[in-house]
């Protein structure tokens, strides 16, 4: 019955509506998880993701549409007999038991003997990196390790399919990087499928093998995250993946006119006529020029790569550069702008 | 039915039988003393005459007055006593807040009936100096009130940050005189307002230290009058839980948002903190 | 040196008036029960204590300790269930508005007053004791067992209950409902959720809130003074004829006496939950 480790099962999503009175937190949602993948959902909050999340873990149920697990409809069966692990934004770890003890707590009720239910225990405890904290409550522990050990409880029980709930979002951002690198390495090693929920793009997009785009209760975009990045279908998935500079642009005879330059569209779905081109940072090059359009706002340095903001009349852009690019730019500079051509985006305005 | 429908449907049930069961526990006697006070046991039909004693009968009528006026000046010494103290080590002798905190919630360990053991002969000199008056009673009632309304003022205290406050007045030019009665206070005056309350409906209701001393305030003239007219002290029972459920319940709406916990002073109690910080409830029962 | 101190100490003597005000109504009256109940006439003397394992005494001693043992856990169990029936309610909402109100003032509710809303329900004329006098053929209004110990369990839950919902209410808060999903997550049914996570999770602040319902009830005079005029049948109410018959078996400090047995067995029950918590509960903060 249950998959081996390693081997993740498909999981399908079909069709599913959810109503509350006149809102529809679900209209229409489709997604299927390959086999031991890790799907991230990801959209602004009331987008619906976490109601997909809770179908899926039984904790809600659907209007209509259907669940399958590996095949088998699940739709209607009480969470407690899904066999689903999952790990929730925070505190969902039971205070008046030891972390050894919480990860222990579905494999006691799965009647695993004493000595099998501390060795898997250790064993979970171990891969989280938390073997010597587990003989500690939840108030002894960091927001950090207590996620871990939540990850640990939801694992032991090897699950068919492991939910994640926006399981980083109470944690502050030192932490939150690390932990997201230690879940997907975690997630590597055991293969089970999984389902992430955030609204944190820069999580979705670093630790998801692909990452559905949610808005309005309905699926825009379920793509790899490069293909995500480069080729959003729509503005709000352009809008919501990365910062987008918007400009108004001109389109004419498959040629785009914007901030005084002219560039080859590449995308035929452009019609001729106004419309609003949009821009990642990266995409817009900036060269010192005393009689350029733009005008350096400021910089802001961070290592690697900087941020300028800069102001072409009464439009506001940002640009990104790396390093060595930023000699002789500084607040005040007069610049000539430069269009990256190649995935230019033009929607209508 | 899914399961999950089903569930809920056993919850709703557990929840209606629960709450009218407890609801009917609790209506069924007041009901019942509003009936049995304006019964008419010699004819039939329904009688006023037991509530008209409220104020005909001049035992009950004086002990009305009594408890009233017992109320106002335990209220006011309360306040003089409790709230410049309570700010004034907030300013500036924080070292003294535990023990303070300790003394003034004693009261809630050591039952008012042992007070009044060891209180005769204080009683003794209180009548020495102010009489036989009922109104000796005020101090006593004092250390009474005295855990309710200090949580109350300590809520209202903790909300606001007063070395933060009294610095920035002194800074103005305001002298510890100005910042405790034009900016302290005015900021917590819903904190004063249930402190206050509170010890109202306690005074009223209070019996235990009155009775063993001898002073007639209303529940020891309702207990009194019980062998010649029972009708007349359930009547006056009823009046006084009405007019202190009143004073709570417009408490519960000052103290707005607060879901009514000014109320029951009544410790909310994180899970499992210690029951000595909470209130024994029936201060007077 | 001098200065310094000066300095340090002058602010405290901001406190004075009510430390002097705690030290004349609150610790005077406590030490002089605790010294009086080793004294007798002016020498010291352990005959007071020794008279407490008097017959009727200690007996008084036992009913005092069953009726606020059984009231607390009847209070605990019913006050628990309705706290848990409005808590799943919605938590802004009305009935839970209306519930903590409510049961502010009816943990207030004790004394007299509580007597006779009990006289006028259950008494020898009361309205529902006739009505079943009449109907189902019982013999409440020709019986007595109001006034007796079971008429005191009966009436003291009218302020348990309400007490135990205001203290339990926040113990229900903390339960995160997380906490019932990831059961459910990991594979527990309703039952086990309750045996292994609700139940657990509770029964720090259960036991706190019993052992604090004891104290309570232990406590109460005024409604026991009111219900019951014949007769010493607890604690609370041999103080009332040890301090209003001067002398009682022979001994002038007889009250005193009785009133540190209370202060022990209250003091008990407070340090013995304080233990209770430490030792079993580590989680608990």
């Amino acid at each position: 019955m249950k998959p081996e480790r390693g081997t993740g099962v498909e999981v399908r999503l079909e069709e599913l509506h959810r109503h509350y009175g006149s809102t529809r937190a679900l209209d229409g949602l489709d997604l299927t998880l390959r086999p031991g993948e890790l799907v991230a959902l990801l959209g602004p909050s009331g987008c619906g993701k976490t109601t997909a999340l809770r179908i899926l873990a039984g904790l809600d149920e659907p209007t209509s549409g259907r669940v399958l697990v590996d095949g088998r409809d699940v739709t209607t069966v009480p969470a407690n007999k899904r066999d689903m692990g999952m790990v929730f934004q925070a505190y969902s770890l039971f205070p008046h038991l030891t972390a050894q003890a919480n990860v222990e707590f579905g494999l006691k009720l799965r009647k695993v003997d004493r000595a099998r239910r501390a060795a898997r225990a250790r064993e979970m405890l171990d891969l989280v990196g938390l073997a010597d904290q587990a003989s500690r409550y939840a108030t002894e522990l960091s927001g950090g390790q207590q996620q871990r050990v939540a990850l640990a409880r939801a694992l032991a029980i090897e699950p068919s399919v492991l939910l994640l709930d926006e399981p980083l979002s109470a944690l502050d951002a030192k932490v939150r990087t690390q932990l997201r690198d230690e879940i997907r390495r975690v997630q590597l090693e055991v293969g089970t499928t999984t389902l992430f929920v955030t609204h944190d793009q820069e999580e979705a997009l670093a630790m998801a093998d692909r990452v559905g785009v949610m808005s309005k209760g309905v699926l825009q975009q379920l793509d790899t995250p490069q293909e995500l990045y480069a080729h959003p279908v729509n503005a709000f998935v352009a809008d919501f993946v990365g910062l987008m500079n918007r400009v108004p642009a001109e389109v004419a005879d498959g040629r785009v006119r914007l901030l005084g330059t002219e560039v080859a569209t590449l995308d035929g779905s452009v019609t001729d006529g106004a419309g609003v081109a949009l821009l990642r940072p990266e995409q817009l090059t900036v060269r010192p020029d005393p009689d350029g359009t733009a005008e350096v706002v400021d910089v802001m340095f961070s290592g690697a790569v900087s941020r300028l903001r800069l102001r072409a009349g009464e439009q506001e852009l940002v640009s990104q550069l790396s390093g060595s690019a930023l000699s002789g730019l500084s607040a005040g500079t007069r610049v000539r702008l430069g269009v990256d051509a190649e995935r230019l985006l033009v929607t209508a305005p | 039915m899914t399961p999950r429908q089903a569930a809920r449907a056993r919850l709703t049930t557990f929840r209606v039988v629960v709450l009218v069961l407890v609801g009917l526990f609790f209506l069924v006697p007041l009901l019942s003393m509003l009936d049995f006070s304006t019964r008419n046991f010699t004819g039939t039909g329904r009688t006023g005459a037991a509530w008209a004693l409220l104020v005909t009968d001049p035992l009950l009528r004086g002990s009305i007055i009594t408890s009233l006026v017992l109320a106002v000046l335990t209220v006011v010494l309360m306040l003089v006593l409790l709230v410049p103290t309570m700010i004034w080590v907030r300013l500036r002798v924080p070292w003294v807040a535990r023990p303070l905190e300790f003394f003034c919630l004693l009261p809630l360990t050591v039952p008012p009936l042992v007070l009044v053991v060891g209180l005769k002969n204080v009683v003794l000199w209180l009548n020495f100096l102010f009489g036989d008056t009922p109104y000796v009673l005020t101090f006593l009632y004092v250390v009474l009130v005295l855990p309710y309304a200090y949580r109350a003022l300590d809520a209202g205290l903790s909300a606001i940050d007063v070395p933060t406050l009294a610095e920035a007045a002194r800074s103005l030019g305001a002298g510890w005189a100005t910042v405790i009665t034009r900016v302290v206070v005015p900021n917590i005056r819903t904190a004063l307002l249930s402190a206050s309350f509170i010890s109202i409906a306690l005074v009223l209701g209070e019996f235990t230290f009155a009775s063993l001393l001898n002073y007639n305030t209303l529940q020891v003239v309702i207990n009194l009058q019980s062998k010649a007219n029972a009708q007349e002290s359930v009547a006056a029972s009823l009046a006084s839980i009405l007019f202190a459920a009143v004073l709570l319940i417009i408490l519960s709406v000052v103290s707005g948002g607060r879901r009514g916990r000014a109320v029951a002073s009544a410790a909310p109690l994180p899970t499992g903190t210690a029951p000595a910080a909470a209130p024994a409830g029936t201060a007077g029962s | 040196m001098a200065r310094r101190s000066g300095v340090r100490l002058r602010p405290a003597l901001g406190v004075l008036p009510f430390g002097v005000y705690l030290l004349i109504f609150l610790i005077v009256p406590t030490v002089t029960v605790l010294i009086g109940a080793f004294a007798e006439n002016g020498r010291p003397s352990a005959a007071n204590l020794a008279a407490l394992a008097d017959g009727s005494v200690a007996t008084a001693l036992l009913n005092s300790v069953a009726v606020s043992a059984v009231t607390a856990l009847i209070g605990g169990v019913v006050g628990a269930l309705a706290a848990y029936a409005v808590v799943t309610g919605r938590p802004d909402g009305v009935l839970r508005r209306l519930v903590t109100s409510v049961c502010g003032v009816l943990a207030q509710f004790g004394g007299v007053t509580l007597a006779f809303a009990f006289i006028a329900t259950l008494g020898i004329s009361g309205v529902v004791s006739t009505w079943l006098d009449a109907h189902l053929g019982t013999s409440l209004t020709s019986s007595v067992w109001l006034f007796g110990l079971k008429g005191l369990v009966l009436v003291y839950s009218y302020f348990q209950i309400p007490l135990m919902v205001i203290v339990f209410l926040p113990a229900l808060d903390g339960i995160r409902p997380q906490w019932r999903e990831a059961a459910a997550n990991l594979g527990a049914t309703g039952w086990q959720y309750w045996r292994y996570v609700g139940l657990p999770l509770l029964a720090p602040a259960f036991l706190g809130a019993l052992l604090l319902l004891f104290a309570n009830a232990f406590a109460a005079y005024a409604t026991a003074a009111a219900l019951v005029s014949q007769g010493s049948p607890i604690i609370p109410l041999w103080i009332r004829t040890a301090l209003t018959s001067e002398v009682v078996l022979g001994r002038q400090n007889f009250a005193y006496a009785l009133a540190l047995e209370m202060i022990v067995v209250v003091a008990a029950v407070m340090i013995g939950y304080t233990l209770l918590v430490r030792r079993t509960a580590r989680w608990i903060r």
